[in-house]
Order: structure tokens, then sequence, then C-alpha cells
């Protein structure tokens, strides 16, 4: 069975650029992709995750606010019956300059199940998801 | 009608949105899993016709074979027209066979997120419209007098504010509009607009809506909604409007509710009646154009819309006994633009043309075997730019 993403850039994010590249490569890899686009709020990506039964939310984020955007949104996920649907957070997502391995600590004590820094290429989220998604 | 879906800003939106589409009367919409509290609801509310939809394609098919399977203990033998996503029709239509409902299917309100579809499941509700209601109400009587087409007179409305507005080849129609059809129990409202942000700034949000738009507000009526009207603007309103004391609002509201027959018969009914008017249409146009809300974000205050944007619509069709009776549409319309809020995307100034004949519904009917001659016709009614204008 074709896996389905639901993608998208969080918060009042606009960049727009990473966001086509990421639907462009997932799709290329054989994942179905809903594409929101940009400016997503959390209850977008949870009401598109349940009209289309996704496999995992990717959520990106561009401008440093992420932090803030990303708040509760495990918890939100839960309350919608989305219990341990796989959660993706990538891009520029704190503000200024910090240590990776704090960062990523960080967002996985919110509930995402995978945090990728600046600059990671499409390659990489796609063998991770084939692995987090491959026995279910 | 009564409309199911899965989210309600998605699929829940997309069959009410192509319900009205369709011409019907939509009582009530249900999201997600169908409970036995909401299958008594649905028993009370007798539905002509049910549209279940729910999932995009490929999507979530558990929630709507869920109510497939609820729906079957509905009583009644209203028909349910299968809507949702395409992977799970097949369970859902084998899980009502033998149940007292018959079933049709249709394509998915919503295949794609955010990608409305109404047009086929529009043509199958109007389909079972003619087979069905019109039996059911004796109105086969009617079939039997006149040759060719009946539908239902909301769907020719629509049928003829399109040919008005976009023409044919040879002749252009007028553009953008929107109507209102006021009516004793319901205020329809149509609009034939793109609705795009007119701001390239302002971002849209939401499920995009169709460039043909019906709604149809079941609580604001001139006289078995009366009290609707004045419970959704208050009494205080409408005593602005009328210039009249609030008890004596309230009292002909009464009147007009025990007696739906009753027409106004002195100055101060006059002008009851007109200030129920003005803000029926207010309160209905508000509901059906979409809002402009300023956000604040950590990059500064964005605009974001939802709904459609119909604030550069200047042309406007009203139909209604109340309206194209009365002697003051202008000062009607004029007082229902100036009770919407200043974040509303409804028309900022309007030309009006009043369906003083009643023809309007005809029209729409005729279009379908003489497209020209309706189209000509509809032009001479209602295209004049010497309508009034409204500010």
């Amino acid at each position: 069975m074709r896996k389905t993403l639901v993608l998208g850039v969080i918060g009042a994010d606009v960049h727009a650029v990473g966001n086509q590249i990421l639907n462009y490569a997932f799709t290329e890899a054989g994942f179905h992709v809903v594409n929101l686009g940009v400016m997503v709020s959390q209850e977008e990506f949870i009401e598109a995750a349940i009209e289309s039964a996704a496999d995992a939310i990717i959520v990106s984020s561009l401008y440093g606010h992420g932090e803030l955007d990303c708040q509760g949104f495990r918890e939100k996920c839960d309350e919608a019956g989305l219990k341990g649907i796989l959660l993706y957070v990538g891009g520029n997502i704190v503000v200024g300059k910090q240590p990776f391995e704090e960062v990523e600590k960080r967002f996985k004590a919110m509930g995402f199940d995978r945090v990728f820094g600046p600059g990671t290429p499409p390659e990489v989220d796609i063998a991770c998801l084939h692995e987090d998604l491959a026995d279910k | 009608m009564v409309a199911c879906g899965l989210v309600p800003t998605l699929t829940s939106n997309a069959a009410k949105l192509a319900a009205f589409g369709a011409g019907a009367k939509v009582i009530k919409t249900f999201a997600y899993q169908l409970t036995l509290g909401d299958i008594e609801d649905i028993n009370k509310i007798k539905p002509d016709i049910l549209l279940l939809s729910g999932g995009i394609d490929g999507g979530n098919s558990e929630v709507i074979i869920h109510n497939a399977g609820m729906l079957k203990q509905a009583k009644g033998d209203f028909p349910i027209v299968l809507a949702g996503n395409r992977s799970a029709q097949d369970e859902c239509a084998s899980l009502l066979k033998g149940s007292s409902h018959p079933v049709y299917l249709a394509d998915n309100v919503m295949p794609e997120m955010n990608k409305l579809n109404i047009e086929p499941v529009a043509k199958v509700i109007r389909e079972i419209f003619l087979k069905r209601i019109i039996l059911a109400k004796g109105l086969n009587k009617a079939t039997s007098m006149v040759d060719g087409i009946l539908m239902p007179t909301p769907s020719a409305v629509l049928d003829a504010l399109t040919l008005l507005s976009k023409g044919d080849k040879k002749t252009p129609g007028v553009g953008e509009l929107v109507a209102v059809d006021l009516g004793g129990a319901t205020t329809d409202v149509y609009s034939i607009a793109k609705g795009h942000p007119t701001n390239p700034t302002t971002v849209l949000r939401g499920l995009p809506e169709p460039f043909v738009k019906r709604t149809v507000e079941g609580d604001l009526g001139m006289r078995y909604n009366a009290i609707g009207i004045k419970e959704a603007v208050g009494e205080e309103v409408l005593s602005q409007l009328s210039g009249l004391p609030a008890d004596a609002i309230s009292e002909t509201v009464q009147a007009y509710h025990e007696n739906p027959a009753k027409l106004p018969e002195d100055e101060q009914e006059i002008a009851i009646d007109r200030a129920l008017a003005s803000a029926a249409i207010a309160t209905a146009l508000a509901r059906h154009a979409g809002i402009l809300e300023q956000v604040y974000t950590p990059v500064g205050p964005i605009y974001q819309q939802t709904g459609k944007d119909l604030t550069q619509v200047e042309r406007l069709v009203v139909t209604g006994g109340a309206l194209i009776y009365s002697k003051s549409i202008d000062q009607i319309i004029a007082d229902a633009l100036g009770l919407q809020e200043p974040f509303a995307l409804t028309p900022k100034q309007l030309h009006v043309s009043a369906d003083k004949n009643y023809v309007l519904s005809a029209l729409g009917l005729l279009a379908g075997y003489e497209q020209s001659t309706a189209l000509n016709l509809l032009l001479e009614f209602f295209g004049r730019e010497e309508a009034n204008a409204v500010v």
C-alpha cells in the first residue's frame, strides 16, 4: 500500500520553495503526498491527516518560530484520534544558532519522532520514512 | 436534506455545499462517527434525502463505513447518496443493502484535500428529487400536465443566474453577481463570483468555495421565521431600522409567526416588514460571504480570508414576495449593507434589479431548451444599466 504523508509549513511561515522540493522528492519516492503548502495551522495538519488517513505528518519551519508553533502538536493529535501517528519536523526550527543535539532533544520531548536540522537532503527523510513505516 | 461528513471544516462542509448547490435545504450537518443520538435526530428530522460523505479518495474509510452501518437503522425510506472516499463506496453500499433506504452512488465530494467536486453529487440529488420527491408530494400530477423538465425551483433559479452572469458563446453576460431570494420561511443567497482575495497580500484559508454558490438560511424568513430574524439581529436593530419601539415589533413578529399568511396592513407593519427584510438580508449575506481577519504573527500582522470575497461584486438580483412587492427595495438593501461588520466580505455597493414579474425560475427552466432566448430575456429583465444604485 502506498503510504500517505501530510506535508506543510507550519505557523505564519511563507517559505514555499523547500515545501515544493519536499513535495516533489516524496512524490518521486512513491509516497502519496497531501501537500497543504505554507502557513498551515496545527489544526489543518490534523484535519487533513484524519480525512486522508495519513501515515505521517511532516512539518517544516524555516523562519525560526517553529518551537512556538509546534507546542502541543502531539497532544492535539492524540486528542483527535491520531494516536501514534509518525511526526517529523525539520528546517530552521529554532531561533539563532543552537547546538542541534539540544534542539533535537527538546522537539523529541514535544513528541516528534524525528527532528531534522537545516540543510538535510530529502533522501535522508525518505530513508527514515521507509524505516519507520516499514512495519506499519 | 441531512449531510454527513468526516471533519466539520472539510468533507462535512463539502457535503453541505453540494446539497445547497443541488437546490436542497440542509436541515442539519453531522461530522465524525454518527451516534445513536444522531440517528434519533435523523429519525425526527425525517429528511427527504441524506448525503453521506467522508474521507478523500484513498483516505479515511473507517468513519464512513461506521456511519453507513449506523444509517441502516435509521427509520423511513429516504434515499442515501454515497459520495465519500471511493475506496469505501462498495462496502458502504453493501452495508446499506437490504435496508429500507435506496442507495445512490456519486463521485466523492472531496476527492483530494481541499478540492471540491460538487457537480456530480448535485446531479444525483436533482435526479432523486425528480424521481422520488415529486412523486411523494403529489407533484406528479404536474408532470402529467406539462411536458419536459421539472426541477426544484432553487435549482432553476441557479441556472438562470448562472446564464445571466456568464452569457453564452454569442452574447456576453453581466458578469459577477449576487442574488437574494427572501421568502416566508427561508432566505436564500446565491453568488456567481470567484471571490478571490482582492488584496494580493491576503492569504486564503480553508476549503475553496464554488464559483456558483448557494446557501439557505433556514432560520430567516419573513413569516414562518420572523422570530428567527429577530433572534439573529436583536430587537434593538429592528427598532432602529423601523423607528418603532421594541414592544410594537415583538407584537407584530408574534402575530406574523401565528398567522404566516398575514400581510402588512398599516404604516407601522410596513415599516416592520422593511426592517425584517433588511435584517434577514444582512444576516444571510454575512453568512454567505467570507470574512477577513487580521492575525498577529511573529513576522507581523497579516490578513487571512475565509470564504468568498464579494466586496467587488456590484450587481444584485432580488426575488421573493417581500422584496418585489415592496416600494422601498433600495432602502431595504441600503440598510442591509449598512448593518455589515467592517471585516465582512459582503458587497459594498450594489445595483439592484428586482424580479418584478417573477420570471427568474421560469427562465432557468427555459435555459434548458432555448438557451439564447432565455439569455436575451434575462438580459432584458435584469441586465439594464439604469438599475438603481444603492451605496
